[in-house]
């Protein structure tokens, strides 16, 4: 597949304070990217970067091919043939659902433009609120009108900034996964910006998680998850917790609550200290086990509870368990470790260590 | 490659913005500068005998004058506004907007239906002497023509500037730190005290400093009744000593005055913007009120109400009928033509130079565009008497230099090119109003989120198409409001018409002044009427404002 869009060693800067820095990916034609991050990490003035709003400190940002933003030089936005769906939706009040989707395509003949219209109604399942105005219809509603305006002249390249941060929770997923349906039938490229994983999972083909102005990871969310690039990103994907312990021989680590589990990150000699992420799933709950801990606290969940214990050592872990298995607080329970991927880093203080499973898209 | 946009070109269109917009904010200040800098020109004779003989007089009158009128607004503004706002009553919705319509009179309009009805052949004095049979100087009346009277005349027009913000004020604060009050056990009454009006007072304040700044600004009202202030002071030094220096320095005296106040105001307002702790006010909760304590408030509200609009518009309805067919005639029509030419083009060119000024700000929104946005906004505080000294200074400068070069040179003398026609009046209604426009276009673009552009340009819209396509259509309703108040704020100017009209050229406003100035009330009531019945335009914009407001709720 072609690649559509370049990001090259991109920083942006407000006032000479670097916002992000050194941002590298690509996206090829039809794919569907994700920038993922905590509020104010920078993903939305990358978007903006890429959509022409803001000029670049270093870098350079190419598009089906052409450059469109280098340092000093900034395709407006109008010449760039993209297009965007914002927080707000911005649809304009003073025209109908039909005139807000053809208001992109003034370029184009009636005829054309009257057949692709008809195309987005039908896609987006807007036919009955063509004549409305936007104040007239439901956030979902007017949603669809946004992303149909954005899609109307067919860009290059389809930018979503947290399209769905003003919807219900129990929407939002199942939005995401429709829109996905959307632009995989118009084989749209696209990239979206969202601080909510699950978003980025429903939606993403590849997720970029964004972490203090740095790219941390490029990668599938099956890789984010199993295989976190360090620990930012391992804090921000999923639930887990980070214990410590120490590498000893054959390349294993025996974990301060007194386990032993392998591998060790490479390079990291016998005696150095490691940090360990242990998912709530990691632990099973085990009423024979030897290893007990008390429980600290616990959630209900319905299908299951979230205890968190604390071990011997006082370090916290969490653990999922089916919620018959119903234990107050301050009850030992019996758990064992199932690690299926081991992730760990190694301490600041073992210098000489690098860090491990970088899956890092240059790779 | 051909598509790029290079920084440089980015940038001059930045410059050209820059420099568009500092040296248009810097003709409109023009006149406030000139005036101000006759603060650091050496005193003339004149102005040393100005301080020996009238100076004081000036000061006192006016400061006493600031006095009564915030007496009286306060009397009137904030005590309505709660009533109207936050307490139900019958007749209280009509209340909310008729309070509003006195704003549709001119102070000196009132002032002279005042004195016509008062006077000793006036209709009260002639029922007071039918009635009781007494004879001329058997009686004591009080005298309406008085610094007092003027202090009243002007209350009663101005205390809706005190009524609108105030009652903004209440609304605002209603639903929240209100009922926090009642619930910890504070009665209605005393929730007022103690809470809603400490909370408003910061809108108070505003609302009366714009009621003060009209007050230093009026010329008709004071010069009718015989009350010398700054704004007669300046005329009289113009015209009867004249000497522009003087008048000048009087001008920048006035406007130290009117600086206390916009500080004074501004000041204010931003405090009541934090003081508006709640963003969302739900439907409020009315205090019912009794059956005395109802009638207590419509004979309060109906009092403002009847004083200020429907006693004297009444009366010159019926001044109007009386003389209708020997006074409307051609030369009537010449006035409204007048009129409505000199509002229209100004309220045209202020908009256009509102829209002007507001959409580059929104473009660039560098702090010298932003500070040459408000440097041309200037004016809307300073009184039209300084205004029209202010213009009238350099451009007869200009006008002479010319003429003298063109007759030097040339042997032909020009005369006054500029200073003589209507340019410079438009100029100073420009310099005056051009705020009221800009206040409202800017708000209405402000309303406007910055994503509406953003979509526009990524759907391949050029910022000038962005404004057309866009801003206008979603403007409309700003934009004519912008018009219409400017429209009719220039209808009502005296002081700067009558100083910089050309030679035989009349008004509305300057023929009422004068037939009432020479005793005509009657000849002046139909010129009066056709002001106020336009000045009754942006009342009832207000008013649907505050109707559609309260609907969103």
């Amino acid at each position: 597949m072609p690649i559509q869009l370049d990001v090259k060693n991109v920083s942006v800067a407000y006032d000479g304070v670097a916002v992000v820095t050194g941002i590298n990916f690509t996206l090829d034609v039809g794919q569907i990217g994700c920038l993922l991050g905590p509020s104010g990490c920078g993903k939305t003035s990358l978007l903006r970067a890429i959509a022409g709003f803001e000029p670049l400190a270093s870098g350079e940002i190419h598009l089906h091919g052409k450059q469109v933003s280098s340092v000093g030089a900034t395709t407006p936005p109008e010449k760039r043939r993209i297009g965007m769906v914002f927080q707000d939706f911005a649809l304009f009040p003073h025209l109908s659902v039909s005139e807000n989707i053809s208001f992109g395509m003034r370029l184009m003949d009636k005829k054309q433009t009257a057949s692709r219209v008809e195309e987005l109604l039908d896609l987006m399942e807007l036919r009955a609120f063509r004549h409305q105005h936007p104040h007239e219809l439901s956030g979902g509603q007017q949603q669809r009108v946004a992303l149909a305006r954005a899609m109307g002249p067919k860009p290059e390249i389809l930018l979503l900034d947290e399209p769905f941060s003003s919807m219900d929770a129990e929407l939002r997923e199942h939005l995401a996964r429709d829109i996905r349906l959307v632009l995989k039938k118009d084989g749209v490229t696209a990239i979206l910006v969202t601080h909510d994983q699950f978003e980025a999972f429903a939606m993403a083909d590849e997720i970029g998680v964004v972490g203090e102005g740095q790219l941390r990871q490029w990668n599938n969310a099956y890789e984010l998850y199993h295989r976190p690039a360090d620990t930012m990103v391992s804090a921000f994907i999923g639930m887990g917790v980070m214990v410590s312990g120490q590498v000893i021989e054959n390349g294993q680590i025996a974990l301060s609550m007194g386990e032993i589990v392998k591998p060790a990150p490479e390079n990291c000699e016998v005696g150095c200290m490691v940090s360990v992420l242990l998912r709530p799933d990691d632990l099973i709950h085990d009423d024979d086990s030897q290893l007990t801990f008390k429980i600290e606290d616990r959630a209900f969940r319905g299908a299951e509870f979230l205890y968190t214990l604390k071990t011997p050592d006082g370090e916290k872990v969490l653990c999922m368990v089916q919620s018959h298995h119903n234990h107050q607080i301050g009850e030992k329970i019996g758990v064992r470790l199932d690690v299926q991927h081991l992730t760990s880093f190694p301490m600041s203080d073992c210098s000489e260590c690098q860090l491990t499973n970088c899956q890092s898209h240059q790779s | 490659m051909e598509d790029f946009t290079k920084k440089s070109e980015e940038s001059s269109s930045s410059n050209w913005w820059n420099w568009a917009t500092a040296s248009l904010a810097g003709l409109l200040s023009l006149p406030i500068l000139v005036v101000l800098g006759y603060l650091f020109t050496p005193a003339g004779e004149i102005w040393s005998h100005l301080v020996e003989t009238v100076l004081a007089d000036y000061v006192s009158n006016s400061l006493l004058l600031m006095f009564g009128v915030a007496i009286g607004s306060l009397l009137l503004g904030v005590g309505t506004a709660w009533l109207a706002s936050m307490c139900s009553f019958p007749g209280r919705g009509i209340f909310e907007w008729m309070l509003l319509l006195p704003l549709a009179i001119p102070a000196y309009i009132i002032a002279y239906t005042y004195t016509g009805m008062l006077d000793f052949s006036g209709p009260v004095q002639s029922t007071i002497r039918d009635i009781t049979g007494w004879g001329y100087g058997e009686y004591w009346f009080p005298e309406i023509r008085s610094l007092w009277g003027a202090a009243l005349m002007l209350s009663l027009v101005l205390y809706p500037y005190v009524y609108l913000l105030t009652r903004a004020a209440f609304l605002n604060q209603s639903l929240c730190v209100l009922d926090v009050s009642r619930t910890l056990g504070n009665g209605p009454w005393r929730t007022f005290f103690t809470v809603a009006l400490p909370l408003a007072r910061p809108s108070i304040v505003a609302g009366l400093s714009l009621a003060l700044m009209e007050t230093l600004a009026d010329y008709g009202t004071v010069q009718y009744f015989g009350v010398s202030t700054f704004t007669t002071g300046i005329f009289r030094t113009w015209y009867g000593l004249d000497n522009a220096a003087a008048a000048a320095q009087l001008s920048a005296m006035l406007l130290l005055f009117v600086f206390t106040l916009i500080l004074l105001e501004r000041n204010s307002r931003k405090k009541s913007r934090y003081h508006n702790t709640s963003q969302r006010h739900q439907s409020i909760s009315r205090i019912p009120l009794k059956g005395w304590q109802s009638v207590g408030a419509i004979t309060y509200c109906g009092a403002a109400v009847l004083f200020g609009f429907l006693l004297p518009a009444s009366q010159l309805g019926i001044w109007a009928t009386t003389v209708s067919e020997e006074s409307i005639d051609g030369a009537f029509i010449d006035l409204i033509s007048n009129s409505l030419l000199l509002g229209g083009v100004s309220a045209l060119l202020a908009l256009l130079l509102a829209l002007f000024l507001s959409y580059g700000q929104r473009l660039h929104n560098k702090p010298i565009v932003k500070f040459s946005v408000r440097l041309s906004g200037m004016g809307y505080a300073v009184p039209g008497t300084v205004i029209a000294v202010g213009v009238i200074i350099p451009f007869a400068w200009l006008d002479n230099s010319f003429d003298s070069w063109m007759r030097a040179q040339f042997d032909v003398s020009t005369g006054l090119i500029l200073s003589g026609t209507l340019f410079v009046l438009i100029f100073a209604y420009l310099v005056r109003f051009l705020a009221v426009s800009l206040q409202t276009v800017e708000a209405g673009l402000g309303r406007i989120k910055p994503s509406m552009d953003e979509a526009a340009r990524s759907l391949g819209y050029k910022p000038n198409e962005v404004l057309r396509f866009v801003h206008l259509p979603m403007l409309k309703g700003s934009l004519l409001t912008a018009f219409l108040l400017v429209f009719v704020d220039v209808l009502k100017e005296l002081p700067a018409t009558l100083i910089l009209r050309p030679f035989n050229f009349n008004t509305l406003a300057v023929r009422a002044y004068e037939l009432a100035a020479d005793e005509r009330l009657a000849d002046a009531a139909p010129a009066s009427l056709a002001i106020v019945a336009t000045g009754i335009l942006p009342v009832i914009l207000l008013s649907y404002s505050i109707t559609k407001s309260r609907k969103t709720k």
